[in-house]
């Protein structure tokens, strides 16, 4: 069993991110999306991180860097709503692993 | 089900008959671990699904709360008072085995102990509604960490499953019928030849038998 201290990062939009420093996260404010996916590249490449928190809108951009991720231990990568709101990112990925496991939506198709 | 390219030889058969036992065990041990997996995971995404619905609420609650400090305050005011954290939160991970599936276990500390260190800011000149978000936000925590660790073992194990089920439709459908068919290919083919060459060996018989005796010289005769 691997016992490893590691931080989390936020990455999102500098609005939604301010409260997370001061709770002791770490925050990296990212307000124009074009070096998004480089960024989220060197978060999760540098090994530091166990979770790395998005807010939905950066999830949504960089779905082709996560799934280099995805079956990987760490780093956790978890949307989460920003300041604009819940667009429903998080349960439409929970349904997907749903769907992934069982072949069809049983838990959300309600 | 197309028969596998093999010869129909006594010692292929023995080596197909092996490895369809083998299969056939693969195939129950495959299914149990599925079905295992499957619990497991329908459980686990049932207390990921309630404990998403109560971050997300959570977190619009501390957006608002944010709202309403940076209403009261400068921007930034507002952007100094938090940019320089005296609190730090430490992830540790450990990871546990579930079904072969290893998924992580996150347990998180502070650098200190004390619960006023999640204020980075002098109280005198900033407003009483950002010590609300930002402790609203500490509250929050915990299930953020807890969120984490139960979305990443969910997202592994879905990925697992699919797997599991993909092998075990393999097996079931095209591996073992295929076994199948050939060792029953090959046994009647084995049967086949034995029947030949039992056949054979009468008609020489009777043939030999023939010439001894000259049965069908008398019979003419007759």
């Amino acid at each position: 069993m691997k016992f490893l201290a590691k931080g989390s990062a936020v990455i999102g939009d500098s609005e939604s991110l301010k409260g997370f420093c001061a709770v002791g996260l770490e925050i990296f404010p990212c307000d124009s999306f074009d070096d998004l996916p480089h960024l989220f590249r060197k978060i999760a490449d540098s090994g530091n991180y166990g979770i790395i928190y998005m807010t939905e809108e950066t999830y949504a951009l960089t779905e082709k860097e996560r799934r280099h991720y995805e079956e990987r231990l760490t780093p956790a990568v978890i949307p989460i709503p920003g300041v604009k709101g819940n667009t429903g990112t998080g349960i439409k990925r929970l349904s997907s692993f749903v769907e992934q496991a069982v072949g069809s939506d049983i838990i959300f198709n309600n | 089900m197309a028969i596998m390219n093999v010869n129909p030889t006594r010692m292929q058969l023995t080596k197909l008959k092996k490895q369809l036992t083998t299969a056939v065990r693969g195939h129950k041990m495959l299914k149990d671990k599925r079905d295992e997996l499957m619990r497991q995971f329908l459980d686990l995404v049932r207390v990921n699904k309630e404990l998403r619905e109560k971050v997300e609420a959570e977190l619009k609650s501390c957006n608002a709360h944010f709202v309403n400090a940076s209403a009261v305050m400068s921007k930034e005011a507002l952007d100094a008072s938090l940019m320089s954290p005296k609190q730090q939160v430490e992830i540790d991970v450990t990871s546990r085995n579930v079904m072969s599936v290893n998924v992580p276990q996150f347990s998180s500390k502070t650098r200190t102990d004390n619960q006023g260190d999640i204020y980075p800011y002098g109280f005198a000149f900033t407003s009483f509604e950002l010590d609300d978000a930002v402790m609203s936000l500490n509250d929050v925590l915990p299930d953020l960490i807890k969120l984490a660790e139960v979305e990443k073992s969910c997202e592994l194990m879905s990925a697992e499953i699919e797997k599991t089920r993909r092998r075990v439709n393999s097996l079931e459908h095209v591996m073992i019928p295929r076994y199948e068919e050939t060792i029953k290919y090959i046994s009647m083919k084995l049967e086949e030849n034995d029947r030949s060459s039992r056949t054979r060996l009468m008609k020489v018989k009777d043939m030999l038998l023939d010439k001894a005796h000259n049965y069908s010289g008398k019979a003419a005769a007759e």
